[in-house]
């Protein structure tokens, strides 16, 4: 009769990589329905353009790589990928703006770099400030909220929109842009809330000025705040369902909201406050989704909790000096190059090791 | 004789290639190399440089004390670089004005000081100036594959603004591969520099491998061995 040994731990987490991501597509939903709420079909288009560009990508890769793909794309690592690069352009940006996003999170951040597990960049997030960069005009054309602008578009002009930029009535993005914007004010251009107050400031308007304006509600933008109530809801099911840790998102927000009060209480009337830079922009995505990549991030607890804070203060500071009117993809891929360093010395001591002999 | 040549050349243009391997002189590399034009403008003017500094250094080799090697090797490049400087402006005008800050910086181009240091300072001249011209033209290849990889997914075209190296009849030598609604800003900027420099030296190494892949798969054969003695 033989036994079988092994050494601790003797329970194990029962839980698959393709469980794991599946479960942080799920909690995604939240977020994406309010999205499609606010911005409409757009976003649909782009999940399914991404995804199917991301399976692609991947199968070609790992065959490449002389790897079975059909084993690489259950972890649907790749679709977790294409889905939070979907979620973060606008959503009527022409179809070859995702599908070269996607192509380079894929190939270039995460198989040339040795496959999942071994990118030191997030690939979406490195997709993301790639697109940024060199299609700064599509990548920050949002149309304002559906609710804002009463101006729906449906899921077939939606669609018109992406693959050939016109509608069926044969308006452009901007033109339908224009139309939308037009009914709310004369001529201005309608940007995201936190693009708003960048423009506003550099025209020398206050920033009790700028907050007047409709895109923002009574306490955050516009719609933007309801977005990020939800995907802080899907957050709180990942950390419900222990896929994540509470010391990534918790650091990552209290910098930030330290940051933030800090700065309103410097300069009121130059620097949005706590609300704005909370609930504005992708941060509820990027403390819950983005910064938890459990690739990229830090390891050890300790080490979260520095990557983390990094990438707060580091958003704070791109978003309020920096070119740029959103920070997160900017502040993500800084505090991944400082990975290594962050990992190097909060090397956790072994049980029973005497503390601080490394 | 021959061998020594073909080791230089072989050195230059891809063993020890100054670009791709030494990864010298990356800031002309990375700078100036939004176009095809300005790229091998650059190159050839490095490979002047080097061919004159690494045949003088040799020539005075042996007269220059061990410890004040560095300065004179820096004039000898400074004097060359000024000529080469002067050069351009009396007769390509434009690329000079193009290529602005980064003429006179080729003095402070490592692959040239490196050359005249580990080479040209220990070998005769006629196998210096040899080396001086391969490690430059192995520089200038690189130069323009990398400004015709930026130039064609910058802006669709290759050899635009030719004129400026070679004169008004080069006008129609620009190419118009493709055009684009929107460019691909990223590949005329400084990180697509680094990008597409990325993809060169992993291009390079992938093709080592492979090489050593074969001939490490390729049977070595035994030589028969001829017994002329009896054995003891």
């Amino acid at each position: 009769m033989s036994f079988f040994i092994a050494s601790s731990p003797h329970n194990h987490q029962k839980r698959t990589t393709s469980r794991l991501m599946q479960l942080v597509l799920l909690a995604m939903v939240p977020g994406v329905l309010a999205q499609f709420y606010f911005f409409g079909w757009g976003i649909v288009w782009q999940l399914l353009i991404a995804g199917f560009t991301a399976v692609c990508a991947e199968s070609l890769c790992l065959i490449a790589r002389e790897r079975s793909p059909l084993r690489g794309l259950q972890d649907y690592s790749a679709l977790v990928t294409a889905a939070l690069l979907a979620v973060s352009i606008p959503p009527l940006a022409p179809w070859w703006v995702i599908v070269i996003g996607t192509i380079f999170a894929i190939v270039v951040v995460k198989h040339l770099f040795g496959g999942i597990g071994h990118n030191i960049f997030n690939p979406a997030m490195a997709a993301y400030v790639l697109l940024l960069i060199s299609f700064p005009v599509q990548m920050t054309s949002w149309l304002p909220p559906v609710t804002l602008s009463g101006e729906s578009i449906g899921w077939w002009d939606s669609l018109r929109l992406i693959l050939v930029q016109y509608t069926s009535a044969g308006y452009s993005v901007d033109q339908v842009r224009a139309v939308a914007t037009g009914q709310l004010f004369d001529a201005v251009v309608m940007a995201t809330p936190l693009d708003q107050i960048k423009t506003d400031l550099a025209q020398g308007l206050t920033l009790s000025e700028s907050l007047s304006k409709p895109i923002f509600g009574a306490f955050a933008g516009h719609g933007w705040l309801w977005v990020n109530v939800a995907y802080l809801f899907g957050g709180l099911m990942l950390l419900q369902q222990r896929i994540i840790q509470w010391h990534i998102p918790a650091a990552l927000l209290g910098a930030l909201a330290v940051a933030a009060i800090i700065g309103s209480l410097a300069a009121p009337d130059a620097l949005p406050g706590l609300n704005i830079h909370l609930f504005s922009g992708g941060t509820m995505l990027a403390a819950f989704f983005i910064a938890t990549d459990p690739v990229s991030a830090a390891t050890s607890n300790r080490g979260k909790l520095i990557y983390a804070a990094l990438v707060g203060v580091l958003i704070y500071v791109i978003r309020s000096f920096g070119g740029y009117p959103d920070a997160i993809a900017f502040a993500v891929l800084l505090a991944n190059l400082c990975v290594p360093v962050i990992d190097q010395y909060t090397r956790p001591t072994a049980y029973g090791q005497a503390g601080g002999q490394r | 004789m021959s061998t020594e040549y073909q080791t230089l050349a072989n050195d230059g243009l891809w063993e020890n290639n100054p670009a791709l391997v030494q990864l010298l002189g990356l800031c002309p590399l990375l700078a100036v190399t939004g176009t095809v034009t300005n790229a091998l403008g650059l190159g050839i003017a490095t490979m002047l440089v080097l061919v004159g500094s690494n045949i003088t250094v040799s020539l005075v080799r042996n007269w220059v004390p061990n410890e004040i090697r560095i300065p004179v090797f820096v004039i000898v490049i400074a004097t060359f670089v000024t000529l080469v400087e002067l050069t351009m402006n009396a007769f390509t005008y434009g690329l000079f004005m193009a290529l602005g800050i980064f003429i006179p910086l080729i003095v402070t181009n490592c692959a040239i000081i490196g050359r005249a240091e580990a080479y040209a300072s220990k070998n005769n001249w006629y196998n210096s100036a040899f080396d001086g011209l391969m490690m430059g033209l192995g520089f200038t290849l690189v130069l323009v594959a990398l400004g015709a990889l930026r130039e064609i997914l910058g802006q669709g075209t290759l050899f635009a603004g030719a004129e400026l190296l070679l004169g008004e009849w080069a006008r129609d030598l620009k190419i118009q591969l493709f055009s684009f609604d929107y460019p691909l800003l990223l590949a005329i900027l400084p990180p697509g520099a680094f990008l597409g420099m990325g993809f060169l030296i992993a291009g390079k190494n992938w093709i080592d491998g492979r090489r050593k892949a074969k001939l490490a798969k390729a049977p070595i054969e035994k030589a028969q061995r001829a017994r002329v003695t009896t054995v003891n």
